[in-house]
């Protein structure tokens, strides 16, 4: 890799060690990828993964302690992946003496540690950054220091900035520094399509289950998905991208996908269409069977799997505030319908903090609020990491959380039937 | 026995018995519960990999074809290298991908381990190696199955 003077001299020491270490780290990193130069991060904010102060992950938090006492560059400002505690998600007397005491007993100095690192905010701990209300959107062509595979994978492709599958810790280190090693995403032909996916349903995809399909069989490579027309249109609107942002997700933690182009609806699709498509790509063929085979072939790891549901998360990643007035609508007539007031199964939307703050100024909150459901900008992944929810049956419509913990999925309409009391867990 | 001959994204030597994924590893998935409560076995928690669910990860020699997942994952390698629960080294059939290479930089610049870390050693190696088998690495990315 060919560094400027300056990018060398900060390698020789030039700004001390640790400095002198992260150029180190970034330039490894690009040189495992062949990158031949590092180019500036352009976009307003950074984004970190790593938002949970694990007592067990003290290591992380140790090695944060000696970037901070480096005399480092004042690094571009940052959003947080979501905070793991809120007290208004239901939890036993015995989880909150896991979840305070033990797990999470690093918080407060982590969270410490972020906010002279320049973390925005109260507001800016979700993984879902990217959403007007929170106000770190990226432009088209912008590139990034982020890491947060669903945060990633949903800029990259609907937004149609440039940002490669950062590890936690490394993004940081880039924003830091200002400069990371140009490869893979970052570059055009990094971001063609290696896989033609044809969609062939008869009935809408469940987004969930469609971004599980193919990031289990593309991986980490970059898909063209055709046949989306019928179910999401050719306008980026706020169904779109929703749809969008629990697909990609899907792809991205059931598969390492960074980066997909969906004809006629993503920007890089509209604009270049099947050019896109790199020489000798393979062609795989999705219709509703498939998906129902996935689906069925997700394993159930609850202690007893045939016992009733004790909670339900929605909202991995987190939920727009469309999401949050349609799941409102839902609900209150699933409720009507089975002639309950309040949801069957004790019941958490997670949202942005911001998101939640518009939600409450509708007249939607208040009519939620009645139905039982609970709002929080909790991260139903780290509420979850513990082993005492290996033994509480959890239900969830995400397929990321059902990945990463004992959750067990169920699509959409599913969740809205059980949570209502129309259907009974199967 | 047989010979392959990989590029050593982390150059370094070591014997140890071999784990094989022969699925995409999820890091974080396979990595946190054992983290977290100091699993000294450091037992494969990833219930979506049937090759090493459950299967114990730390001192093997990894063969795989890659990592998937979590961007936390470059975080978790590096924390089970600060920890000492790191694996003896990773093999990896396929170019390694930017996860686990970032936790593998991390460990080497930041951490006293040795981790050896090779990749690119081709589809055979993973047809051939067998979870149980020992593998020697070479600083030169040369990896001895026998």
């Amino acid at each position: 890799m060919v560094l400027t003077d300056e990018q060398q001299a900060l390698l020789d020491g030039s700004r001390g060690d640790v400095m002198a270490k992260v150029v180190k780290t970034l330039v490894m990193y690009g040189e495992t990828f062949g990158a031949k130069r590092m180019v500036p991060v352009t976009s307003a904010y950074g984004h970190t993964v790593i938002s949970f102060g694990l007592g067990v992950m003290k290591p992380i938090y140790d090695l944060y302690d000696t970037l901070l006492g480096g005399d480092l560059p004042a690094g571009q400002r940052f959003t947080a992946d979501p905070r793991p505690l809120d007290d208004k998600v239901p939890a036993s007397f015995l989880e909150n003496l896991v979840f305070k005491k033990f797990m999470y007993n690093q918080q407060a100095r982590y969270e410490a540690q972020l906010e002279k690192l320049g973390v925005t905010g109260d507001d800016g701990y979700t993984c879902t950054c990217y959403m007007d209300e929170v106000g770190n959107t990226p432009k088209r062509g912008e590139v990034l220091s982020w890491a947060e595979s669903s945060a990633v994978v949903y800029a990259n492709s609907v937004l149609g900035a440039r940002c490669n599958r950062n590890s936690g810790i490394i993004e940081i280190m880039g924003s830091i520094a200002g400069f990371v090693p140009e490869f893979g995403l970052l570059t055009d032909e990094g971001r063609k399509a290696t896989w033609v996916i044809d969609v062939r349903c008869k009935n809408r995809p469940e987004p969930q289950l469609l971004g599980s399909a193919i990031g289990m069989k593309v991986m980490e490579d970059v898909p063209y998905i055709r046949g989306m027309e019928p179910w999401l249109g050719t306008e980026l609107n706020d169904a779109a991208k929703d749809y969008l942002k629990d697909f990609g997700a899907a792809t991205a933690s059931n598969g390492a996908v960074g980066l997909y182009h969906i004809e006629h609806l993503t920007p890089e699709a509209v604009d270049m269409g099947e050019s896109l498509i790199a020489e000798g790509a393979q062609t795989w063929v999705i219709d509703d069977e498939t998906l129902e085979q996935v689906r069925k072939n997700y394993p159930v790891i609850w202690k007893d799997p045939a016992a009733a549901p004790k909670l339900c998360f929605v909202g991995c990643p987190h939920m727009s505030l469309n999401q949050l007035k349609d799941w409102t609508d839902a609900v209150e007539a699933g409720l009507a319908e089975t002639g309950r007031q309040q949801v069957a199964v004790p019941t958490v939307f997670t949202a942005p903090t911001p998101v939640i703050r518009e939600f409450e100024k509708t007249p939607y909150a208040a009519r939620l609020a009645k139905t039982g459901v609970v709002v929080s900008y909790i991260c139903p992944l780290m509420y979850m990491n513990n082993p005492l929810c290996k033994s509480k049956a959890v239900i969830t419509s995400s397929n990321k959380l059902r990945t990463y913990t004992s959750a067990r999925y169920y699509t959409e309409a599913d969740i809205l039937g059980i949570i209502t009391g129309k259907e009974t867990a199967r | 026995m047989k010979v392959f001959k990989g590029r050593p994204v982390v150059p370094g030597t070591c014997t140890a018995e071999a784990l094989v994924s022969r699925e995409g590893f999820n890091t974080l998935a396979s990595y946190q519960m054992a983290l977290m409560f100091g699993d000294k076995k450091v037992k494969c928690g990833d219930q979506n990999n049937a090759d090493i669910y459950k299967k114990p990860m730390g001192g093997k020699a990894l063969c795989l074809p890659m990592t998937i997942g979590s961007t936390t994952g470059g975080m978790v390698l590096y924390a089970a290298c600060a920890m000492g629960r790191q694996p003896a080294c990773m093999l990896f059939s396929k170019h390694i991908d930017s996860l686990a290479a970032s936790g593998a930089i991390l460990g080497d610049v930041w951490t006293d381990v040795s981790m050896p870390v090779v990749d690119q050693l081709g589809d055979e190696f993973l047809q051939y190696v067998q979870t149980g088998m020992t593998i020697t690495v070479a600083a030169d990315g040369t990896v001895t199955v026998a």
